[in-house]
């Protein structure tokens, strides 16, 4: 059978507020438990919300960002449940008349395809608290910090048709809400999460199948697990006759399957109406100009302008334009140098830099070694100071030696200056054909891939710095003589 | 000294004819003498309210009194009183010290009122008769074998006893008014958000309104221009500045239309009731007023829309009272649910758990659009009425409530019987609009209420009509048999 997955995916980004959606405690992550929770958030009789202006503001932005219809007049409701770390037994959130909606995003898929998702919806509302059930001997504790965060929850409509392509969107929303600056989205600290709605169709038809919600998937790496092993467990129930059934399933990374939550028979009825605390947000055009005016650069125009500006390939482009940190460290390094090429920089930023903040679990904005020095260092390239792979050699040096190091002394103190002079490759060729002999043999009965073999050997001993086409020339002469 | 009203205690003081700590050591003592049958209060702060006094006795020596600086008064137990026991009339809230001030309690303080206690009511302001109250009922002072209406019910008959100079109360579908009729007093309900909820444990959030039972507008005006106006902790309290009440009251006369709705005459109204109404019509006939005879056409509807919207957000207003972070927590709870059910089935009383069945089941999927909304619709239909009205008269007049002070357990089988009791009230919060009762009269020797409502922020033209219908007649200063000394 055919199949064809319908993905749609609700996506929970905490606003980067200084305090609450609804009361003025402070929105830190780690304080200590219930520090950050006052009365408000308490939920004490007698207290009211107060609508934090700041988060109006960023939603709007991301409505901007994706083209949604900005509402005028949008409504906050009331979702009522019992919980313990819900304090109020309701959650305010928006129903009916969310803040923005009707807007789209494009991702780019693995082939460089352009793939248009739609945005049904983005809202305001409330986080709740958290119970912790470990450490309190049979009991559970409540911790309230978290209650009240503002949270914006984005829905798309369901146009993701695999994992991947899910698992894109998500990277493409996370990389459009930090360079709007309004979300940290940092997912350890479960500030972007996602739910999935995850449905399988035979291919041609038009009807949705069942769908299934799995729940608070919070990297990006689960969120392809959990739909791709719940895709294969919902084809494995139809090819076997069987239906699936309309429910809440909580992905286990560890087992890397999915189990049943609630179903939606013993599903919350949760009574939703406007809240009569708060009055309707009335949004004025002059403020959404205000807004737009204040937009940056978003992620799809600089990703274009760096392939025609630079002349990078789609796949460079946007790797270097995944944070908006990432593409500024690029300018300045670019600009620094204005002409040694672009792609040279972008390359040692690629590779050298980026395995560099890896290991030391850096981000690009708290770099060791700076734009400026990473153009100098391709600027040596360019001119055959150094070879690339001496080049290596002297970012490790920079890098260790931090703000004090410098391009031009790290080669120096090194010896790295690439080796130009032919009688010294010569010699060092002329040993690597002795030393040898049963390569030799291979290449000269045809078998060409050994010349890499041999110039890597050449470029061993001279620690990187003979000039590899040089010696690739040369080697080549010297075989065939 | 209990015979006076706030105002010449204010000019008494003022004048250090007599200081707040006699005052207030005169009333506490009224209290300790009379309260045991009445019921009235729920927590006096003896102790607070004499270091109060001595305080506002220091600043009365000074020049930055205010009018209500030194002057004995009681909060609704709706309140929130920081250190103070705020139960709301609930088992759920028996052991509740608020840890804050409702703005209103906030300003009073601050102005130097002496609060000497907290009144009761009906459990979370849920019924209006205070019967439904966890610390038994209120007796009316006129008849301690009848109510005194709710749910502002103890907050009335302090007053009408004169335990208290005055004292707040809160409006949501009559409970200012009522019992104001009932005991013989002078109760506002202002317009919805002129006085902020802040603090205030909320019933029914969209129709909740805070204000004053007084023996007169005169000392209404007082307390209101202290309680009113912005604040940023509630955004549904009005922006709109407030004007000196004062100053309104003592301005001169002039000629106003006021509306009389024949609804609000109809079958359920007693006809000595309605006689007495219709006599103190006449002496603002005589005062110059015009007597304008108007139809509201849905108010007949506002009971049954009331008792969908208020029950539906008080549903989830109440949902806060689980037992996880104040008030009562059932005992020996083994799971979540159980622990939900025990502890609000223990500690809501009987009528609160029918409002919170109803509006349960009026926000329910598949009901919400057949009571709730359609209940939204009736009251747009009814602020409507009010405001063509409005377009042909200054002021509407009429009945508060269909009869005087029924028996205390004679309505408490019925719940429709009791909720008829605020047929008359109700618009007024439904449409937002600022409402007074003032005594007009005797029934059986029982006072009965005349009802002003009034357009939005036209407080000011209510308490002056108040103010001048009270300076030519004297029914407000009719004082219980027995409570005179």
């Amino acid at each position: 059978m055919d199949w064809e997955t319908v993905i749609g995916l609700e996506i929970h980004a905490q606003l980067a507020t200084a305090s609450k959606i609804f009361s003025g405690s402070a929105t830190r992550y780690g304080a200590e438990p219930n520090t950050q929770a006052n009365l408000v958030d308490l939920g004490y009789p007698g207290v009211l919300p107060v609508l934090n202006r700041d988060a109006v503001c960023m939603a709007i932005k991301f409505g901007l960002a994706t083209d949604c219809e900005i509402s005028h007049r949008s409504v906050f409701a009331r979702k009522n449940y019992f919980y313990p770390d819900l304090p109020k037994g309701y959650q305010i959130s928006q129903y009916e008349l969310p803040i923005v909606k009707g807007g789209h995003l494009d991702i780019v898929l693995e082939e460089g395809e352009v793939k248009r998702i739609g945005i049904t919806r983005a809202h305001l509302e409330e986080d709740a608290g958290k119970s912790l059930h470990e450490n309190f001997h049979g009991l559970s504790g409540i911790d309230l910090n978290r209650a009240g965060t503002p949270l914006l929850e984005i829905v798309s409509e369901p146009d993701l048709r695999s994992a991947e392509e899910a698992g894109t969107y998500m990277r493409t929303i996370h990389t459009l809400v930090r360079y709007l600056g309004i979300s940290d989205g940092n997912m350890q600290e479960g500030s972007f999460r996602c739910d999935a709605n995850v449905s399988i169709r035979i291919r041609g038809q038009t009807k949705l199948g069942t769908r299934t919600e799995l729940k608070n998937l919070n990297s990006f790496r689960f969120v392809e697990k959990a739909i791709q092993v719940e895709i294969e467990r919902q084809i494995e129930v139809l090819e076997d006759d069987g239906e699936v059934i309309q429910e809440t399933r909580l992905y286990d990374a560890d087992k890397n399957d999915t189990r049943a939550m609630r179903s939606k028979e013993e599903a919350n009825d949760y009574r939703y109406f406007p809240d009569p605390d708060l009055l309707p947000v009335i949004i004025e055009e002059g403020l959404i100009e205000r807004l737009r005016s204040e937009l940056p650069e978003l992620p799809e125009a600089k990703r274009k302008r760096f392939v025609n500006e630079y002349g990078l390939s789609e796949a460079v482009a946007a790797e270097l334009t995944a944070t908006r940190e990432t593409g500024d460290y690029f300018e300045q390094a670019v600009s620094s140098q204005p002409n040694v090429s672009p792609k040279r920089i972008a390359n040692l930023i690629q590779r050298e830099l980026t395995a560099a903040l890896n290991r030391d679990g850096l981000k690009i904005e708290n770099s060791r070694v700076t734009p400026e020095t990473i153009g100098e260092l391709a600027a040596k390239i360019e001119d055959d100071t150094v070879s690339s792979s001496a080049a290596n050699i002297v970012f490790d040096d920079l890098w260790h030696a931090g703000d004090s190091g410098n391009v031009d002394s790290v080669i120096e103190k090194r010896g790295l200056k690439q080796i130009t002079d032919i009688s010294a490759i010569e010699t060092m060729v002329d040993e690597v054909i002795a030393g040898n002999p049963d390569q030799v043999e291979q290449f000269r009965r045809g078998k060409e891939k050994v010349i890499g073999f041999l110039v890597g050997q050449i470029m061993k001993t001279s620690q990187g710095k003979a000039n590899p086409q040089q010696v690739n020339e040369l080697l080549r002469k010297k075989l065939r003589d | 000294m209990h015979e006076a009203t706030i105002a010449q205690l204010s000019q008494a003081l003022q004048d250090r004819r007599v200081s707040s700590r006699e005052l207030t050591e005169h009333f506490l003592s009224r209290i300790a003498r009379l309260d045991a049958d009445l019921n009235a209060f729920i927590t006096v702060t003896q102790d607070e309210a004499l270091s109060q006094a001595d305080a506002a006795d220091a600043r009365l020596a000074t020049s930055k009194a205010t009018p209500l600086t030194g002057i004995p008064i009681a909060h609704k137990d709706i309140f929130c009183t920081e250190g103070v026991k705020t139960s709301c009339g609930s088992r759920m809230l028996d052991n509740f010290i608020s840890p804050y001030d409702a703005t209103a309690v906030a300003k009073l303080k601050q102005a130097g009122a002496i609060m000497l206690g907290k009144t009761n009511m009906d459990e979370f302001a849920m019924g209006s008769s205070n019967e439904t109250s966890y610390y038994g009922p209120v007796h009316n002072p006129w008849d301690r074998d009848r109510v005194p209406g709710g749910s502002s019910g103890g907050s009335a008959a302090a007053v009408a006893a004169r335990l208290v100079c005055g004292a707040t109360g809160t409006d949501t579908g009559g409970s200012i008014r009522q019992p104001a009729a009932l005991t013989g007093v002078t109760g506002v309900k202002p317009t919805y958000g002129r006085v902020s909820r802040y603090g205030m444990v909320a019933f029914a959030s969209s129709l909740d309104q805070a204000g004053t039972l007084t023996r007169t507008a005169e000392d209404a005006a007082l307390m209101l221009q202290i309680m009113s106006g912005n604040d940023e902790r509630d955004s549904t309290a009005l922006p709109e500045p407030v004007p000196d009440f004062s100053k309104a009251l003592g301005s001169p006369w002039e000629n106003i239309t006021l509306g009389v709705p024949d609804n609000f005459f109809d079958d359920g109204l007693d006809s000595d009731n309605a006689q007495t109404v219709r006599d103190a019509l006449s002496v603002f006939e005589g005062l110059g007023a015009t007597i304008k005879d108007i139809h509201l056409e849905n108010v007949h509807l506002s009971v049954p829309a009331y008792y969908v919207v208020a029950p539906a957000e008080a549903s989830s207003n109440l949902s806060r009272f689980d037992g996880v972070r104040f008030g009562y927590r059932a005992e020996g709870i083994e799971d979540l649910t159980e622990f939900y059910m025990r502890t609000r089935g223990e500690g809501f009383g009987a009528e609160v758990k029918r409002r919170i069945l109803t509006g349960t089941y009026v926000l329910s999927a598949g009901y919400y659009d057949a009571y709730y909304l359609q209940a939204q619709k009736v009251r747009q239909l009814i602020s409507q009425d009010f405001a063509r009205a409005f377009e042909s008269v200054d002021l509407i007049a009429g009945p508060t409530t269909p009869t005087p002070a029924f028996g205390i357990n004679q309505k408490t089988g019925d719940p429709i019987q009791m909720y008829l009791n605020d047929i008359y009230t109700i618009g007024a919060n439904l449409a937002g609009l600022p409402a007074l009762s003032m005594p007009c009269g005797l029934v059986d020797s029982l006072p009965v209420g005349l009802q002003l409502i009034g357009p939005h922020l036209s407080e000011d033209r209510l308490l002056k009509a108040a103010h001048y219908f009270q300076k030519e007649t004297d029914w407000h200063t009719l004082v219980p048999p027995g409570y005179a000394n």
